[in-house]
């Protein structure tokens, strides 16, 4: 059990790298930050391996373990009243929590990370900030792995917020181009949004239990799970964790910051914008699915929103000159797949999918930069084409990862994806059955826009100039390697979770979801009525698989094929242009998915205040302005006036003061006595003769007076 | 040949009398003024005196008493006026007029 009880050094071993590399970077030479940062993740990948095996001999539900109290004294001190009316000590301990979705989010997180780390070596030689990026790269893998591990709210939080930062950090990477910088601000302000729901949700949780604690609310939420079905106190929390979500991982309305997100390197766009990061929303809703369970409302605007966002993203895919762009938009898409999943309750499926995702979209994007490494930084597929001759293990790499993606039987893609479009077909016997039409067009786009993409990009006729075409060359081993590896995962990892009506063709006899059982712990529902009423599909209910559930499965495998016929047909032969079938057939649609359904320009209009209307400025620069009038004029106005007014008092006190009480009362008296004494004064002139002279006119008077008489 | 008498003796006695006071009550300067006290003091002797000659001795002691007392008050009158100078530096009897505090 050692490394499973030392598992808390698997963050930190990125951690040690990355403040090496911040405080030493500068004066090291590459290969030590090779050995160091590489190193540093590939041994928390071997070590989180050992873990994971660990605890999967171990026979427990999960590990959990609390090093200290982070925040709280446990005094006593820090009495807050909950909402069924108990009171609870605000304590947040630090703490790892390692169950089966951990397992899966940590793995997967580790193995793709130390890949890209390989890949990056290669990527990356040739360009200034080796250090630092491999720094950030590095503080990114902490803040991820402190995100999985966490074993309560705020912890999960500190990494959430920790993995915004190092995507600020590395959008921003190119810091000298001015859209690299935008673009970062632009993600980082569009997740803090996110960011102010996760800390509403998780606030609203412990105002709710009492505690943060996964391992606690879990099971308070599955014992109350009757009292709380469906009250708005749980709706209210899983929709603010919702919003979290949203912009963490890129949903309608707040994904808009994904497709700039793009303006960083492209390792940086593989391991946080498609494979890891951004899959951090998922796993919350996974990791508080005992939340959103008791929240039907909040499960359909889940399913809803990811629905949307899936066939949204995947239409302005199709239409994307940018290789890098589709492949964002493709991200967006299937991360709407995923939330649909967890929407209609098929928790796994969701789980199942972005495990999958992670390998074949960071497959692609690693692809999509060894192509932008041969065509010397072109990023443009009308410039494109033919190269599948002159890099062919990208080339061989990258079809693996389409195929995957647009759910070619056999890969990880289709059955992942199959999986969610059969929950949501049947999940709620049918009750989010319209959704399913919308999934299955998403796949249809899914095919048709990857096979764009490989069609302009490794077919037809070569699009650039002479030099471009006579420099193409294939990437360095430290690159090809690890697109190998993930191409083999791309099409392996699909086994670990067959569904049983499939295991017949691929040889498993007699065996259930492996990867469905081995997550069952976490996504259990504690009491029949919870099973009853949620949304969650009802456990074994597909054991041998129904006819729809084939009709559905060659439904998408035919909507698979088409998108590589029509793809085929429109781009295989272009040789000199290249002509858009959609701009052909309905050029204003054609334009309005180029441009992205104009939600950027909304966006600048509606929200940043560079618009405005009859000298009022919109958006929240607008409402910010508007705030600061009523501050400055109305509550800032209030207290000024206060003040006039008792200035005027004290005005009115100190005139009183001065004039009547010192006046009139003390030296008023003292005047009148100053000049009543005026005569007794003018006798005491302090002359001693005047006295002496005084003193014999009295002897004389005297003398006087007695011999007179 | 006028017989002297005691009349006399007083009359001269009043006269030094009346110049000492008036030397005491004009003149400014301290000096003065104590010569003039000790004219004053010279002058009762006097009357001391001629008055012994006709109800006994009594008045001479008294005239030896004043004389001695007299020459004490000088002596402790010039040691104030020294002091006197030292922190004024004048003897003027009109700058003298702190006494009305």
């Amino acid at each position: 059990m050692f490394f499973l009880e030392n598992i808390w050094i698997v963050p930190l071993m990125p951690a040690l790298g990355a403040a090496i590399m911040l405080i030493f970077g500068r004066r090291l030479p590459k290969s030590a930050v090779n050995l160091c940062c590489v190193g540093s993740v590939a041994l928390s990948f071997v070590w989180s391996a050992l873990a994971v095996w660990q605890f999967t001999h171990s026979g427990k539900p999960m590990y959990e373990h609390e090093f200290f109290t982070w925040l709280g004294s446990g005094g006593g001190k820090m009495l807050y009243t909950l909402y069924g009316g108990g009171t609870a000590e605000f304590v947040v301990k630090v703490g790892v929590l390692l169950d089966p979705l951990s397992c899966v989010w940590l793995l997967f997180v580790t193995g793709v990370g130390a890949l890209i780390h390989i890949y990056s070596t290669g990527y990356m030689a040739h360009e200034g900030g080796y250090y630092r990026f491999f720094g950030y790269l590095n503080l990114f893998m902490f803040s991820m792995l402190t995100l999985i591990l966490a074993s309560n709210y705020l912890m999960m939080f500190v990494g959430w917020e920790g993995v915004g930062l190092c995507s600020y950090l590395l959008i921003g990477f190119y810091f000298h181009k001015h859209s690299a910088s935008t673009a970062a601000n632009k993600a980082f302000i569009t997740n803090r949004i996110g960011d102010a729901g996760v800390i509403l949700g998780s606030l609203t949780i412990f105002w709710l239990f009492g505690t943060f604690d996964f391992v606690k609310v879990t099971e308070m939420a599955r014992a109350q799970s009757a009292e709380l079905m469906g009250t708005r106190i749980v709706m209210l929390a899983t929709l603010a964790l919702f919003v979290g979500a949203c912009g963490k991982s890129a949903q309608l309305p707040l994904y808009v910051w994904l497709p700039d997100a793009m303006e960083g390197p492209t390792p940086v766009s593989a391991l946080i914008h498609a494979a890891t990061m951004v899959t951090a929303g998922v796993y919350m809703v996974a990791r508080s699915n005992a939340l959103f369970v008791l929240a039907p409302e909040t499960m359909k605007v889940v399913a809803v929103i990811g629905a949307l966002t899936a066939i949204f993203a995947a239409s302005i895919g199709l239409v994307q000159n940018d290789i890098k762009r589709v492949l964002a938009y493709s991200t967006i898409s299937q991360l709407g797949y995923m939330f649909l999943a967890l929407g209609v309750g098929a928790f796994t499926a969701g789980v199942f999918h972005v495990f999958t995702h992670a390998f074949f979209k960071a497959l692609l994007f690693l692809g999509s930069g060894s192509v932008i490494h041969a065509m010397g930084g072109q990023q443009d597929m009308r410039f494109m084409g033919n190269l599948r001759k002159k890099i062919p293990t990208t080339y061989m790499t990258m079809l693996i990862g389409t195929l995957a993606i647009a759910g070619i039987p056999g890969l990880a893609g289709f059955f992942s994806k199959d999986e969610i479009l059969w929950q949501t077909w049947s999940a709620q016997s049918g009750a989010f059955r319209w959704l399913w039409y919308v999934a299955f067009a998403t796949a249809l786009m899914t095919s048709f826009y990857m096979f764009r993409l490989i069609f302009l990009t490794f077919f037809g006729g070569a699009r650039m100039s002479h030099e471009v075409e006579h420099h193409v060359h294939e990437s360095p081993r430290s690159m090809t390697v690890p697109l190998i590896v993930l191409a083999c995962c791309s099409i392996f990892a699909g086994y670990l979770g067959v569904s049983p009506s499939l295991a017949r063709f691929v040889g498993l006899h007699g065996e259930t979801n492996r990867f469905e059982h081995f997550l069952a712990p976490v996504f259990e529902n504690g009491t029949e009525s919870a099973t009853a009423e949620s949304a969650a599909p009802a456990e074994g209910k597909n054991e041998q698989g129904s006819p729809s559930e084939y009709i559905l499965m060659v439904l998408s495998i035919a909507a698979a094929g088409a998108g590589w016929w029509s793809a085929r047909r429109a781009y295989a032969g272009c040789t000199d242009g290249v002509r858009e079938p959609i701009n052909v057939a309905a050029p204003p649609v054609y334009r309005t998915l180029l441009n992205k359904y104009y939600v950027d320009e909304f966006y600048d209009k509606a929200f940043t205040g560079r618009s405005e209307v009859g000298g009022v400025r919109l958006g929240a620069i607008g409402a910010g302005e508007a705030l600061w009038k009523v501050d400055s004029g109305l509550i800032d106005g209030g207290v000024n006036d206060v003040g006039w007014l008792t200035r005027a008092l004290g005005n009115l006190s100190s005139w009183w003061d001065k004039w009547i009480v010192d006046g009139v009362c003390v030296n008023g008296p003292a005047f009148v006595i100053h000049m009543l004494s005026y005569p007794a004064r003018l006798v005491e002139a302090g002359l001693l003769q005047w006295y002496a002279l005084v003193m014999v006119f009295g002897v004389a008077g005297l003398l006087w007076y007695y011999v007179a008489r | 040949m006028l017989d002297i008498g005691t009349l006399h003796y007083v009359l001269v006695s009043a006269a030094l009398f009346l110049i000492g006071m008036l030397g005491v009550v004009i003149r400014r300067n301290v000096v003065i003024i104590f010569m003039s006290i000790e004219l004053m003091l010279s002058a009762v002797n006097l009357n001391l005196l001629a008055f012994s000659r006709l109800y006994g001795l009594h008045g001479q002691v008294f005239a030896l008493f004043i004389a001695a007392d007299a020459a004490a008050e000088a002596a402790v009158g010039l040691g104030i006026l020294i002091a006197f100078f030292r922190n004024r530096t004048t003897v003027n009897m009109d700058e003298v007029d702190l006494l009305k505090w």
